[in-house]
């Protein structure tokens, strides 16, 4: 299998499915002749041209709602957010529009569209440029919410999402960029609302998506160390939600640690938590603990930005707790 | 005194050539202007009794801009509109009793009992909804307009919206990446001189709204919006823009709304006055059709007669169905909520 990083793997997506159908075209702030910000959409003005990759003004939501007007009459957009921090000014026509239209025209006016972006915690980058939405956007009816952890899993995600009939809020780790892996060739595709198990074990489940894959991966090979055997469970897709993965895991350990990167109130992992106690509550052994981002905003100093983001050490610390080692 | 008010908000805006509309097209004119007007009375009158729910915004007073503008556009052509919808959708063609029974809930309503007053939409008619966020529906007609050109179709998309939303940012973005990308698309501003209950003057710095467009190299033209024809002809000239040279326009069309902003806010007595209202009532559209095509001898008072007990009739018919109409099954509650219904 040939090895991609998560940037050129979703970059495949795109060109694969942009010359599959021709209804699909690329919409954001320097995704044509910049190449993309982060180089996502590199080569694809060359390829497909300006009117199928099409660079925009500052004016996310402007052409989020342009994207989503689109997407009514029968077109597949993907608009690009340069990160998701801005798509806070588009936020009205993810919600108000793109999420309601299919419902409240009776089921006359879908939206098949995609908006991707870089997402989650970044490098140094302070409170406004490095945060995670996606507990947002999941807790809307209407929308699907992908958060892949790797390549393959970016690539195969992103060509589902964008054949999807739905609105998609596909949201890539900021971080996850240059890591690379195997992308397997060919029609790849990963179906949207499976969760996938990366790791299998069985003293302790560890729920994580996006950028905590590694971080809960990172702490599964220290905790074999110990002779701990912790099974890595990514979600994949935050919303529909894989809680049938979920609770098979959790009925074998009979313990959880969910790791998320974003706040701890009302965040995704909130929501695994109430999943496991409604329908795994005689399974439990320990209460399920969670390890997120510090519920403040994100400092800029190196030292504080590490310890206000979930690592290996502190999901190590509460696995241990799970199972009444500390 | 009197006049002074509703003449200079008409003065400005472009009057039309003498009309040359023929007799047949008056007609058409006239009935639907009378379909709305009646539609409305009724609809807020089912509203009291506690038929139609939530937010009830009507039309009356602004019938010639909805029916003066549908006539120019094609069968294939978007349409999209603000929560204030149920004359464009008359006027598109959707039926009295497919919007009536829409605003009474029920499934046999044009959003199948899920949209409401707000929310009319037929998509067989291109007409792709009543919104609620005030230009939120502004971009998506845009889109629209994106999708025609991206596609080569030679469609135009149409957006009505109310003058409070000439200050909101998504109006701006879009008519900026209109002009920039040169969409055919027409953006219609309903100028009824007041959001709610905050007149023009009080949030905008610039009363001319048409004016708006120059910042963005665009065409535009304030229009008399009361006169059906001069709407008919400045909605033509934008229309013809967008198909023919695929570029956008901004029409502001200086109109009034008699009644409330919606059924909880009365005609006049706190941002108005009645006078104010009775002034604007002396150029109302319909009054103003009977007028010419009575003088052109294209109708008389027992035509008019006539056409008015078609209406009433029309209406009545609509509200008999929807009352009679079934609400939405329980089922519906989960379904259209995805593409594979859940
Ligand atoms: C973004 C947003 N803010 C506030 C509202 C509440 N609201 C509904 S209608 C309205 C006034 C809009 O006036 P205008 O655009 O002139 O349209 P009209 O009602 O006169 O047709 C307001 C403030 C809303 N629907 N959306
Ligand atoms: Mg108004």
């Amino acid at each position: 299998m040939p090895l991609l990083t998560y940037r050129d793997a979703l970059n495949e997506a795109m060109r694969e499915e942009m010359a599959r159908d021709d209804r699909v075209f690329l919409m954001g702030e320097e995704v044509a002749e910049y190449d993309g910000a982060y180089k996502v959409s590199r080569g694809l003005l060359k390829e497909f041209g300006p009117l199928r990759v099409v660079d925009t003004p500052i004016a996310e939501l402007g052409f989020a709602g342009i994207g989503v007007g689109a997407a009514m009459v029968g077109l597949r957009p993907i608009i690009e957010f340069m990160t998701w921090n801005f798509a806070l000014l588009a936020i009205d026509q993810i919600v108000n529009s793109a999420a309601k239209m299919r419902y409240m025209s009776g089921g006359q006016v879908g939206c098949p569209i995609v908006f991707r972006g870089p997402g989650g915690s970044a490098l140094q980058l302070a409170a406004q440029h490095s945060q995670s939405f996606e507990s947002w956007y999941a807790h809307i009816p209407g929308l699907k919410v992908l958060t892949p952890g790797t390549p393959a899993d970016a690539k195969g995600l992103l060509k589902s999402a964008i054949r999807d009939d739905d609105p998609v809020v596909f949201i890539e780790g900021e971080m996850l960029y240059n890591v690379k892996g195997e992308v397997p060739e060919g029609e790849h595709l990963v179906p949207i609302g499976k969760a996938d198990v990366k790791r299998a074990g069985s003293d302790v489940t560890l729920v994580c998506y996006s950028k905590t894959v590694t971080v809960a991966l990172k702490a599964a090979d220290q905790l074999a160390a110990e002779g701990i055997n912790a099974e890595v469970v990514d979600l994949r897709t935050i919303r529909p939600m894989d809680t049938e993965t979920v609770l098979n895991s959790v009925g074998r350990t009979h313990r959880c640690v969910v790791v998320e990167e974003g706040w701890s109130f009302a965040g995704v992992g909130a929501q695994v938590v109430d999943v496991i106690q409604q329908y795994a509550f005689d399974e439990l052994d320990a209460p399920v603990l969670r390890v997120t981002g510090a519920d403040v905003q994100m400092p800029y100093n190196k030292q504080l930005e590490r310890a206000a983001k979930a690592d290996p050490a502190k999901v190590i610390a509460a696995v241990k707790r799970v199972l009444y080692l500390a | 005194m009197a006049g002074s008010r509703a003449s200079s908000r008409a003065k400005g805006a472009a009057r039309g050539p003498e009309p040359s509309a023929s007799s047949e097209q008056c007609l058409t004119y006239l009935r639907q202007m009378k379909l709305i007007r009646h539609f409305e009375d009724k609809a807020g009158e089912a509203y009291s009794l506690g038929k139609v729910g939530g937010f009830c915004h009507l039309y009356i007073g602004q019938e010639a801009v909805a029916v003066g503008s549908m006539a120019a556009l094609r069968s294939d052509d978007y349409i999209t509109a603000s929560y204030r919808d149920h004359g464009h959708a008359l006027a598109r063609g959707l039926t009295a009793r497919s919007v009536m029974a829409e605003l009474f809930g029920k499934a046999t309503g044009c959003s199948h009992g899920k949209g409401g007053s707000m929310h009319l939409f037929d998509a067989s008619l291109g007409f792709l909804g009543g919104h609620g966020i005030v230009g939120g529906h502004i971009p998506l007609t845009a889109g629209m307009a994106f999708a025609a050109k991206y596609r080569k179709t030679d469609q135009v998309a149409v957006c009505f919206f109310g003058e409070a939303a000439v200050n909101i940012g998504s109006f701006h973005e879009t008519l900026n990446m209109a002009a920039l990308w040169k969409l055919p698309a027409v953006f219609i501003v309903e100028n009824n001189g007041y959001g709610m209950g905050t007149a023009l003057a009080r949030a905008s710095s610039k009363l001319d709204l048409a004016h708006r467009a120059y910042s963005y190299e665009m065409t535009e033209e304030v229009v008399d919006g009361q006169d059906v024809f001069t709407v008919r002809s400045a909605v033509d000239r934008a229309v013809e823009r967008a198909r023919l040279e695929s570029l956008p326009t901004l029409l502001e069309m200086r109109t009034y709304r008699y009644v409330g902003h919606s059924m909880s806010d009365a005609a006049h007595g706190t941002y108005r006055t009645k006078e104010e209202v009775e002034e604007f009532r002396q150029r109302d559209p319909i009054k103003l059709l009977e007028a010419h095509m009575v003088a052109a001898k294209m109708i008389d008072e027992a035509g008019l007669k006539a056409l008015d007990e078609q209406v009433v009739a029309e209406v009545e018919d609509a509200v008999t169905f929807a009352e009679e109409s079934p609400d939405p099954a329980p089922e519906a509650l989960w379904t259209d909520v995805l593409a594979g219904g859940q």
